[in-house]
This record gives C-alpha cells, sequence and structure tokens, in this order.
C-alpha cells in the first residue's frame, strides 16, 4: 500500500495557479534550418552582398588550403581547418559592425580575418610564436579560444559593459557542437538572458566534436532548442548558406542592439576536414558522409546562385581566383619566414611590474644566451 | 619453464594495457572521457577498448569535465571505479570544483563511509609544441589538496604498474601522465605482475656519491642525461625519480641525500610556490646536519606556459642542472 493509498481520501490541493513567464512558442526555432540560397527567395538576395560573399568565401577556402599546407611544412604546430564552414565564419563576421566584437574559438580564424585581422597575425597562436598576435582592442577580436566555451561568458560581460557605458555594441560568441556541454555555456547563456545582455551565440554544429558525433554530445532535437529554457530565441540555419548566416545572424544583431537581448544561432554545417592535421577522421566517420556533403559546399552554393543570375562571368570568378591567390602567396611567403623572437619576452608581460623573482629569473635567461651566443661565435 | 616474449612498447600502449586489464580483472572498473572510446583518445591510450569491453565500460561522454568528474562521483558512490581521462592538463580546470570539493574530501567529510576509488589521468607537461593550454604542470594544484594521491610515471613499466596500483586504490589519484614520454619505448614484458608498483614509493634510478637529483615525471630522463654528462665533470650523480608526489617517500629521498650531501630537485612546473618548495623543505627538515649545501630547485620559470617556439628556454635541460649542481659545489667550498 502506497502513502497516499494509506492516506485515503486524503488529495493534495492543486498548487496555486501559474503561468509561465514566457510563452515559448516564439522563442522556438524552426524545425528545419533557414535556408535562402537554393530557393525562391535566394532571387532577392542583395547582388552586392552575393558578390562580396563569394569573394571572401573563396578567398577562406583558399587559406584554408594554404594553412593546411603550411602544417605539412612544419610552419604551423597546428591548424584546425574550417573548410565547409567557411560561410559561417565569413557571413556572421560580415554581419558586424566595426564597433562589435568578436569572441571566436579556436577554429574561427576566417571570422577574425574577414573583420580585417591580418592572416598572418591571425595564425600567431597556431605557428607558435606567441598566445595570441594581436591587439584585442584593435580589431575588437578576443584571443582565439583554446579551453572551450570559456569565451562565452567573457562575450557577455564585455557586452554587458558596453550597455552599462551607453554603447550600443554587440558582442558575437562563437562555440562549437561539443563546446555546448561545457558548464561555461550555460552560465554565459543564462547570465546573458537574465542581463538582457546584447550578445549573439553562434554555434557552429558541425557534426563532430573530434570524434563525438552529434547524438552522444545531446539529446536536444536541437542546439537552437537550448535557448528557450533560458528564455531567449534559437534560431536554425543552413551553415551554408552564406546568404542565410548573413541574414539571421544580421537580425540577431539587429534584435540585440535594440535592446532585444541575446540569440542562440545554430549554424548547421560540416567538417570537412579533420579535426586537425593531428587528427586521424577516418577512425570515426565514413567517406560517404563526407563526400554527401560536398554537393552542399557554402562556396558552390553561392556560385550557383550568382551564375543563375548570371552575376558571375568568367571573367569575375578568375579575378576573384586571382586576389585569393595572391592573398595565399603573401601567406605563404611571409609564414615561410622564421618570426623575428626575443625570448626575454618570456618575462616581459607576465606583471605590469616585473617581480623580483622575475628579474632574477630574467638575469638568468640572459646569461644563459649571452653564453650561447658566445659559444656559437667561437665555433665560427 | 616458459620465456616470455620481450617486446619494446611505448608508455602509451603500457597505459593502454593497464587500463584493458584493469577492466578485465574488474567488472566494476569504468574508462570514461573525451573521444576516448571509438577514436581511442586524441593520445590511442584507449584504443580498441570500447571495442572489447563495449560503450558501457568504455563512454564517450559529452564535451563537459565537471560532468566527467561529477558524474564519476556518483557512479564511485554506488560502487563503482571509474577512470576518467581530462584530455590535456589545462582542460582539467573545469573540473576542479568537482575535484576539490568533493572526490578529495568524500572520504573525510563521511567518516570513512564513501571512499571514492577515482582515478583522474591527466595528460601533463610541455615539450611537445603544444599550443597554448597544452603544456601545463598543474601538479603543485593537485599536492596542494589533501585527500587526493598525486601519481607520475617515468618508465614504460611503472606506467602500467602505477595505473594499475591507481586504479585499486581505494582514493582518489590524479594519475599525471607526461605528454612527452607517450611515445618513449623500452623492452617491456606486460606478462610479468610484479611490474605492479605500490603507490608512494621512489627508486633510485642510477646511483651516485656527489649529489642526488630529486626528480619525477618527464624530468626523469633529463635528469639521467645530465647526469651522463656530469661524468666529464667528475661528478657522479644519483637520480631518484620520486613516481608519486603524494604520498612522499620521505625515507627513499632522505637516505640518497644523506648518502651523497647535496640535492638539486628539478622538475618543469613553476619554481615559485611549486612542488620543489615542499620537497626541498622535507630534505632539510629531515637532513640538515647531511647538507654540505643549501637544496637548490631547477625548475620551470614563474610565467605562464610559453608559445611552442619559446619553450625550450622554459624547460629546465641538462645545462640547468649543471649549472646548478656546479653551484653546490661552491657552496660547498666557502
Ligand atoms: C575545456 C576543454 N576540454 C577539452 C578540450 C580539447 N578539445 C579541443 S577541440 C575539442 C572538440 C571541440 O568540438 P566542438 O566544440 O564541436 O568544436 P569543433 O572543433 O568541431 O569546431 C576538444 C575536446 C578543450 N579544448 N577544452
Amino acid at each position: 500500500m502506497t502513502v497516499m493509498e494509506q492516506r485515503g481520501a486524503y488529495r493534495p490541493a492543486p498548487p496555486p495557479a501559474w503561468q509561465l513567464r514566457t510563452d515559448p512558442e516564439p522563442l522556438l526555432p524552426d524545425a528545419a534550418p533557414f535556408r535562402v540560397l537554393g530557393t525562391e527567395a535566394a532571387a532577392e538576395a542583395d547582388a552586392q552582398l552575393l558578390l562580396r560573399l563569394h569573394a571572401e568565401l573563396v578567398r577562406g577556402r583558399r587559406y584554408n588550403t594554404q594553412a593546411t599546407a603550411l602544417t605539412k611544412q612544419g610552419r604551423l604546430a597546428v591548424y584546425p581547418s574550417s573548410t565547409g564552414q567557411e560561410a559561417c565564419e565569413i557571413a556572421a563576421a560580415l554581419a558586424l559592425e566595426e564597433r562589435d566584437w568578436l569572441f571566436p574559438s579556436y577554429r574561427d580564424t576566417l571570422a577574425a580575418v574577414a573583420r580585417g585581422l591580418d592572416p598572418v597575425r591571425a595564425l600567431t597562436l597556431l605557428r607558435g610564436d606567441w598566445h595570441t598576435g594581436y591587439d584585442p582592442r584593435e580589431h575588437r577580436i578576443a584571443p582565439l579560444c583554446t579551453p572551450l566555451a570559456t569565451q562565452l561568458p567573457h562575450a557577455v560581460g564585455l557586452a554587458h559593459a558596453a550597455r552599462l557605458k551607453g554603447d550600443d555594441v554587440v558582442a558575437l560568441a562563437m562555440v562549437g557542437d561539443g563546446g555546448t556541454s561545457e558548464g561555461d555555456f550555460h552560465e554565459a547563456l543564462n547570465f546573458a538572458a537574465v542581463w538582457r545582455a546584447p550578445v549573439v551565440f553562434l554555434v557552429q554544429n558541425n557534426g563532430f566534436a573530434i570524434s563525438v558525433p552529434l547524438d552522444k554530445q545531446t539529446a536536444a532535437p536541437s542546439l537552437a532548442h537550448k535557448a528557450v529554457g533560458y528564455g531567449m530565441p534559437g534560431r536554425l540555419v543552413d551553415g551554408n548558406d552564406a546568404v542565410a548566416v548573413h541574414q539571421v545572424l544580421s537580425e540577431a544583431v539587429r534584435h540585440a542592439r535594440e535592446g532585444g537581448g541575446p540569440t542562440l544561432v545554430e549554424a548547421v554545417t560540416y567538417r570537412m576536414e579533420a579535426h586537425t592535421n593531428a587528427d586521424d577522421a577516418t577512425r570515426y566517420r565514413e567517406d560517404d558522409e563526407v563526400a554527401a556533403w560536398r554537393d552542399h559546399d557554402p562556396v558552390l552554393l553561392v556560385e550557383r546562385e550568382l551564375t543563375a543570375r548570371g552575376l558571375l562571368d568568367e571573367d569575375r570568378a578568375a579575378t576573384v581566383r586571382e586576389n585569393a591567390e595572391a592573398m595565399a602567396a603573401d601567406l605563404r611567403e611571409r609564414m615561410n619566414q622564421d618570426p623575428e623572437l626575443d625570448p626575454m619576452d618570456l618575462f616581459t608581460h607576465v606583471y605590469a611590474e616585473q617581480t623580483s623573482q622575475l628579474r632574477e629569473q630574467a638575469a638568468q635567461l640572459r646569461a644563459e644566451l649571452e653564453a650561447e651566443n658566445e659559444s656559437d661565435g667561437a665555433a665560427r | 619453464m616458459t620465456t616470455v616474449a620481450v617486446k619494446p612498447a611505448t608508455m602509451g600502449q603500457a597505459l593502454g594495457r593497464a587500463l584493458r586489464d584493469a577492466l578485465a580483472d574488474d567488472p566494476t572498473v569504468h574508462v570514461m572521457g573525451e573521444d576516448v572510446g571509438t577514436l581511442g583518445g586524441v593520445f590511442r591510450v584507449t584504443d580498441g577498448l570500447a571495442e572489447e569491453f563495449g560503450d558501457d565500460r568504455c563512454t564517450d561522454t559529452p564535451l563537459a569535465e565537471a560532468g566527467i568528474l561529477g558524474t564519476a562521483v556518483g557512479m564511485a558512490m554506488y560502487g563503482l571505479r571509474p577512470v576518467v581521462e581530462m584530455q590535456f592538463d589545462a582542460f582539467a580546470y573545469p573540473a576542479f570544483e568537482q575535484l576539490i570539493s568533493h572526490v578529495a574530501r568524500m572520504r573525510n567529510r563521511t567518516r570513512g563511509a564513501m571512499p571514492m576509488p577515482i582515478t583522474i589521468r591527466v595528460p601533463y607537461g610541455g615539450g611537445i609544441g603544444g599550443v597554448e593550454h597544452h603544456s601545463d604542470s598543474s601538479e603543485a594544484y593537485y599536492m596542494a589538496t589533501p585527500g587526493l594521491h598525486v601519481v607520475t610515471p617515468a618508465t614504460v613499466a611503472d606506467a602500467y604498474g602505477l595505473l594499475r596500483a591507481s586504479i585499486a586504490s581505494d582514493d582518489p589519484v590524479v594519475f599525471l601522465e607526461p605528454k612527452r614520454l607517450y611515445w618513449s619505448k623500452a623492452e617491456w614484458n606486460p606478462d610479468t605482475p610484479e611490474t605492479v608498483e605500490p603507490l608512494g614509493k621512489a627508486v633510485v634510478r642510477r646511483t651516485g656519491r656527489s649529489a642526488s637529483l630529486i626528480t619525477y615525471g618527464p624530468s626523469v630522463p633529463v635528469c639521467l642525461e645530465a647526469a651522463e654528462a656530469a661524468r666529464a665533470e667528475g661528478w657522479d650523480l644519483e637520480v631518484v625519480d620520486l613516481r608519486s608526489l603524494v604520498p612522499f617517500d620521505d625515507e627513499t629521498v632522505a637516505a640518497s641525500v644523506r648518502r651523497t650531501g647535496r640535492a638539486v630537485v628539478v622538475h618543469e612546473a613553476t619554481g615559485f610556490g611549486g612542488p620543489g618548495a615542499e620537497i626541498a623543505a622535507r630534505i632539510t627538515e629531515r637532513c640538515f646536519h647531511h647538507l654540505e649545501a643549501p637544496v637548490l630547485r631547477v625548475a620551470g620559470f614563474d610565467i605562464p606556459y610559453p608559445p611552442p617556439m619559446l619553450e625550450r628556454h622554459h624547460l629546465p635541460g641538462v645545462d640547468r642542472i649543471l649549472d646548478a649542481v656546479a653551484r653546490l659545489q661552491w657552496e660547498a667550498e666557502n
């Protein structure tokens, strides 16, 4: 006999009437990712935007292949390629104004470059000459972030601070599908929603966190659905469709700028290469799966639309290719020069004022380097 | 009598074999972490385990270190022996809350009723050209937390033996795997049961009379190399491999220093407030009257781990160790 049965006629009173504080309906993402290219709506897409996206995508693709080649030559310690994901990277960055901030993960070099960062400086972390090769304030790009999801609360804090100061600055925070499992993801979204911070969270769902597929990462209907629980809108977009990404992100940025609070956007895409050059993707996925995504390539999608509208003749296509080639050649050449490093730099930026211990250690290293130089000189 | 085949194995393989044998011997052992299943771990230490024992015994978890260790706590509460992998040193930090607030003190706060037989495998240390956040030596944080064992192997045989002992331990063990030794090879016989080492026993890797190098993990081969090089100077260095930082083998260390009268502690973690500070203090407390010179430390600089192109200037190498030994001589003469 259960406790309730023992209590016989006792019936607990229903809880006092209460209502959901927000109607979840408008927060819910659509069932299918939003697309523009390949639909009727594509004909309406702004021609200038299409051409710009195309040029940037071709450049981005070339950047990825060049950087990957540089790892093979030992010029980069590691490169997490974003081949296949260029539309998310670039269209998202282009949705920002200059005064806005980008909070990238380690894979988002292209977003940083699309924001105007020098392609070589974007690779400093991955080449290994320093941890961040740029002043984050210069282009409003936080350091490329290796620990997963830890940059998301930073984005929320920065956006909150900007609003407290009365600046209409928006922060775009990028994270992978795997990163959405981290506690920091949850905390960032919750803070952002409670503070109505002007932040856009962009999840690039490329199917895998290294080897782990999405269905072992989450049981949610989609990552965009996670937004509802925090009280912010969730949007689902085809991450290979640059026009769709640009549209959804621009809308989310506008919403944030106007005081509407944060949005969580999930861009559905696919990682065409291995996680990094150190990874063996054949261990966890079939070639067929990769092949199936080839026809949905982000560069191809834009090219098809431009061609259909007669906006991309051979001349223009050639110019775009040449520009991309020139960027790659410049990248190759500058990356093939050994960076000039001063080992004494190790001590320069640990504290604003060097501690006495660090001064001692710096002196030790200086003496070692001088001894090294002398013995090099003697050998010659 | 059968002769057993002794084949060269890498440290990574020995660790994998230890996990395999632990899973086979004890049904309560569970391996879990990011990419430990299908991929076999980013260093391939768990290669083949999911295939052999199934997803429930070797589990690809969602990407969440606090979640991995927090669920391991619950599993241990229910009688399992989780072996969790943190993918890299710096990625264990999200799990610190669980580690410090629960894993380390659960036995104590429950008056012994609820032990935490969890092994936390952490690839650690530098020297592999890793980008930021892939080269930390975080042992001092772990050592400073009562309730945790902290263990780190330096040889292929110890990798097997110490990992087996860690998994068998009824207390939580932070098992630090020196990344740059994963590919180090040795002739090793996986079928010899006595390769299982009790936790907390240091070993003298090389005997000598001039001074003791007290070291562990990735710095052991460097110290052995330094000891070889020191012969040219007429110094005969002893090398003590601690193997376990907690518990700490005071006896072996003190015996060595009493024999040699001089000690240099070598590790790549930062020196200030680092493991060497504790070790030097213990040596001084026990061996003061035997010491011919102050105990010196050769450690990484007190800086955030540098980018790969500069790491060689940071890591303690043979020259820095020999310089320290030379200073011991000088101190002795003056
Ligand atoms: C806190 C933390 N844990 C583990 C890692 C190791 N790691 C680097 S990338 C990665 C997978 C990330 O997957 P996802 O978030 O989907 O991004 P993607 O690489 O696919 O762009 C892992 C586990 C890390 N960088 N940070």
